[in-house]
């Protein structure tokens, strides 16, 4: 089948999810990525490359930090930045969302980035913009958020040096997690040995061993000897129904404390996507402590960004 | 003097050679880039060479290229790495091969993102011609001439001999 994040010459055109993209291409964002970051350590962060080319930020469902690194990145490349608040505008007075985006391509827009709480939509749009248009998927529904996927995976990278030996988890809301989503391909596809998910069965989504991951129900021994602990923030907003008894119950549980934290390996590291609950799915002391990592994960997320919109922009 | 294709100079005389020529105009305090990758390696050369007491710069221009709108952004850029104020410093840039002058064009406007040098001085193994910007090398080791559809290169073989090359374009 015909991947639609590829151009003919089997080069990255859009990123809409990690799920499909062969090895090499997750690698070679990786290591862009990695030349970025010493770009946004210098005096001058910006670079050339997208100079006269303009980005929209589509945000159809609210978005602080990723809107925010979206328009940083796209500033570092010296793109023209628009961010549109799609909720509080055009789909209230009922425009449909390719309406939207043929609106904006008359614009002359050249990537879009879009995040929607329907998942899919980045598809859509990709399958309706034309040739030289790139969209990037900031997050689409419950199905994928590969950027968030790849910084991630640059964050373990960087602090683990080599995916080949590691045992990863990932804990929480599994089932409402398009992060989790896009973690789990892009480690399979890099090879990591094991990949861990733990959680509620109400919060794993059925299956969820197909993806080639081992499921725990038990926290502790789901964190034995793991070497990177990923957290998941339990997503209020998208709970239907009564999936779990309490706030309370899930901390005690699921949540990330010192005890728990203490069983996996001396020198794992802790992520999170943020926005952080803190007592809820981790402890203050576990977030703040020397395990985190979670701050430099907002920083390499810029990188990643960069990297992502300068690969897919180039390529026709 | 230009150098006929079918005999090749051997490159690490070309370097002593070069560092020779060099030893005399270093100001004090002077930096050297080398551009990745063979005028990294040729940077590598010369660096102890010239005995300069600044830590070599390792320069991707990958990000300035002029040709990203047409062939897009190349795979796996290097980082660039400049351990030392740019500000006020005299750099000699070094390339392997000088051709269109549009690599030069790139790193300037990637060094002058780091600060203002006092100077730049282009050193560069081989000049090739077939200038399409005004850019010249202060520092050359051979003038080559390149026939049609082939280009020059620098090679480092697996004990880290270099090596000129002729080579399909």
């Amino acid at each position: 089948m015909l991947n639609p994040q590829l151009n003919v010459r089997g080069e990255l055109q859009h990123l809409l999810s990690i799920e499909g993209l062969p090895r090499a291409i997750l690698t070679q964002i990786l290591d862009t990525a990695e030349s970025f970051v010493g770009v946004t350590e210098r005096e001058v962060k910006k670079v050339p490359l997208l100079r006269g080319k303009s980005v929209f930020n589509l945000f159809f469902e609210p978005s602080t930090r990723t809107r925010t690194t979206f328009e940083i990145a796209a500033k570092r490349l010296s793109a023209d930045v628009i961010n549109l608040n799609i909720a509080a505008s055009s789909q209230t007075k009922g425009e449909s969302l390719l309406d939207t985006v043929s609106n904006l391509s008359a614009m002359q827009a050249d990537v879009f980035v879009v995040r929607h709480a329907a998942s899919g939509a980045p598809y859509l749009i990709a399958g309706h913009v034309k040739p030289h248009e790139h969209v990037v998927n900031a997050g689409d529904g419950r199905h994928a958020h590969p950027t968030q996927g790849l910084l991630d995976l640059y964050t373990i990278r960087h602090y683990k040096k080599d995916f080949s030996a590691l045992t990863v988890a990932i804990v929480g809301d599994i089932l409402h997690s398009r992060v989790a989503r896009s973690l789990i391909h892009g480690l399979t596809t890099l090879g990591v040995p094991e990949v861990r998910v733990i959680g509620p069965q109400t919060l794993l989504p059925t299956g969820v061993e197909s993806m080639g991951v081992k499921v725990f129900h038990d926290m502790k021994r789901g964190l034995a000897g793991a070497d990177v602990i990923v957290m998941l923030r339990l997503q209020n907003e998208r709970m239907r129904g009564a999936l779990l008894p309490s706030a309370q119950e899930f901390n005690k549980h699921y949540g990330l404390s010192a005890e728990k934290l203490s069983l996996a390996a001396a020198d794992a590291i802790v992520m999170h996507p943020g926005p952080m609950n803190r007592g809820v799915e981790i402890d203050s002391g576990v977030a703040d402590g020397p395990h985190s990592v979670i701050l430099p994960q907002v920083t390499f997320g810029i990188a990643v960004r960069m990297a992502v919109m300068s690969i897919i922009a180039g390529n026709g | 003097m230009s150098i006929p294709p079918h005999t090749l100079p051997d490159a690490e005389a070309l370097c002593v050679q070069l560092a020779a020529e060099l030893t005399p105009h270093l100001k004090p305090g002077a930096a050297m880039i080398g551009l990745y990758t063979g005028g990294a390696w040729l940077a590598e050369r010369l660096h102890p060479l010239l005995g300069l007491d600044t830590p070599l710069g390792l320069m991707d221009i990958a990000f300035y290229r002029d040709d990203y709108h047409k062939q897009g952004l190349h795979h796996d850029p290097k980082r660039t790495r400049i351990g030392f104020e740019v500000e006020g410093r005299d750099i000699l840039l070094v390339d392997d091969v000088l051709y269109t002058g549009r690599t030069v064009r790139a790193a300037m406007n990637e060094l002058f993102d780091y600060g203002r040098p006092a100077s730049i001085s282009l050193v560069v193994l081989a000049d090739r011609g077939g200038r399409e910007l005004p850019i010249c090398a202060r520092f050359c080791g051979a003038r080559i001439e390149v026939p049609e559809g082939r280009r020059l290169r620098l090679k480092k073989d697996a004990d880290g001999r270099l090596a000129l090359e002729m080579a399909d374009a």
